[in-house]
């Protein structure tokens, strides 16, 4: 698990290879409740570190999903598009959003892992 | 009118209770108010549908409006309401509008005649509360009084099974007919019981002292049926019904004709035509308002918040979504706003602009579920 990386915005960035697949957190899809709707990116979109990668709809509100890293989409969820609930049930596993081919392996090194993550929402109770 | 007071949060008598049921927490409207509990917005809102689901709405405004007669109260509410007070049957309940001299809505209220004569119960909106309760005392003539209810809660049990749990607490509940309020014992406690609710099913809602809370809504959680109900559920239960969120969907710069509630005004009323905004309104009768309330139906699945514009298909700008959001029990997102009066029909076709698209949508007829209010005799 420990090629996890996560950002303040609780998304999470998997890399395998070259190809680093992207969701939100377990705590994300918690604070949002249930998810009704995602709006995920087209296939082959040129996505920088910050940028818009989905959309994340509960009952309650919509949410940006941001790109972690930089790259390009070479793969979307449609599971989720499908049904979206599948977020809630494994955020960090079969709830992913999008897989980009990581474009600079250095951006991964800004991000936090799993235990500064932790602590960064324990801070957050 | 919606924004939360500035200050400490006050509280309902139940909500201790909230907290122990592990509700999470939110300000509303000055309350500290349970938005949801651990079964979530979703479980909530279809757990209503499917069998009773408990709501606190005691931060809601409650007070007697008293007179020598039922006449002469009715007729001192009458000069700040278009709705038919006059003729109301003893027990009975109206819902209508106070307005400002444009016509424009300061609340929506429920206004029931109780059976002692001269005497109207009055529900009004949490976030307006102290703005009608001080508007209505400065228009009323000598010897009508209004006393403002300040040591009584308000409990709604809503959904299909709500009057078999109620019937099990207060058996005279069960035949009561759908917009009426009486007075009654429940578990033994006295209280004021109206069939009424904000669901768009049958239900209760119930004015019970204080004291008497806790215990009330303890006993109509302990059934197998009834679960407690958070304000994200109560808004997207509202909302399926096509029912207005004051603040939202109606406030100041809306008239009743616009908001899509001319059928809250009685013929009576338009005839004589002595209500606040009268002249404004019944020309929009008349001749048309230049925009309307209407139920919005996307055809894809993104939702279109408040907020989101609505346009033709040519991009320029007609109205605007005031209510929007996934409907559970419609499976799919929902949304009511307005739009200019010649794109109000039903099945016209319009565009939500959602993150800077055009999102295909029609107008649809409200409400997106169907109501199942209680009638006597079925």
């Amino acid at each position: 698990m420990s090629d996890i990386r996560y950002t303040d915005q609780h998304e999470w960035v998997r890399v395998d290879g070259d190809i680093a697949t992207i969701g939100i957190t377990d705590y994300a899809q918690e604070q949002l409740g249930d998810v009704v709707f995602v709006e995920l990116p087209e296939v082959g979109k040129e996505l920088a570190a910050g940028d818009e990668a989905a959309v994340v709809e509960s009952v309650k509100a919509a949410s940006e999903v941001y790109s972690p890293v930089s790259g390009e989409v070479v793969d979307v969820n449609g599971d989720i598009e499908t049904t979206p609930a599948g977020v809630n049930e494994d955020a960090m596993g079969d709830g992913w959003f999008v897989k980009l081919r990581l474009a600079d392996p250095a951006e991964l090194d800004k991000l936090m892992d799993e235990a500064a993550y932790n602590e960064f929402v324990e801070s957050l109770q | 009118m919606s924004e939360p007071a500035a200050g400490p949060l006050k509280t309902t008598p139940l909500h201790a209770l909230h907290v122990e049921l592990g509700a999470k927490m939110v300000p509303f409207a000055g309350y500290d108010m349970p938005v949801q509990y651990p079964a979530g917005v979703l479980a909530e809102h279809l757990h209503t549908r499917a069998a009773a689901g408990l709501f606190d709405v005691s931060h809601m405004g409650q007070a007697w409006l008293e007179g020598p007669d039922h006449n002469a109260v009715a007729a001192a509410l009458e000069a700040l309401v278009p709705g038919d007070i006059r003729d109301l049957a003893p027990g009975a309940i109206r819902y209508t509008l106070l307005l400002n001299g444009k016509g424009g809505i300061l609340d929506d209220l429920m206004v029931t005649r109780t059976k002692k004569d001269g005497v109207l119960f009055l529900v009004v909106n949490a976030a307006c509360k102290d703005a009608d309760f001080a508007h209505i005392e400065k228009h009323l003539p000598a010897g009508i009084a209004l006393r403002r209810i300040e040591d009584r809660a308000l409990i709604a049990l809503q959904g299909p099974k709500a009057v078999d749990v109620f019937a099990r607490f207060a058996p005279e509940a069960a035949e009561q007919a759908f917009m009426t309020g009486v007075e009654m014992n429940v578990a033994g406690f006295a209280c004021i019981v109206s069939r009424s609710g904000y669901t768009g099913e049958d239900g209760y809602e119930v004015s019970v002292a204080d004291k008497d809370a806790v215990a009330l809504a303890r006993k109509l959680l302990g059934e197998a049926e009834v679960g407690p109900i958070g304000l994200g559920a109560r808004d997207s239960l509202r909302l399926e019904a096509g029912l207005c969120l004051y603040g939202h969907d109606i406030d100041e710069t809306t008239t009743p004709v616009e908001g899509a509630l001319t059928w809250t005004i009685s013929k009576r009323r338009r005839e004589e035509g002595n209500f606040p905004g009268a002249k404004i309104i019944l020309d929009q009768i008349a001749n048309g308002a230049p925009r309307k309330r209407v139920g919005l139906l996307p055809e894809g699945k993104a939702p279109a918040r408040e907020g989101t514009e609505i346009t033709d298909a040519s991009g320029k700008k007609i109205g605007i979504v005031t209510s929007g959001g996934y409907g559970p029990s419609v499976g799919g997102p929902i949304a009511m706003g307005y739009v200019e009066a010649g794109f109000a029909k039903v099945d016209t076709g319009v565009e939500l602009m959602v993150r800077g698209k055009g999102r295909p949508a029609k107008v649809a007829a409200m409400p997106f579920v169907t109501k199942r209010f209680h009638k006597p005799g079925k």
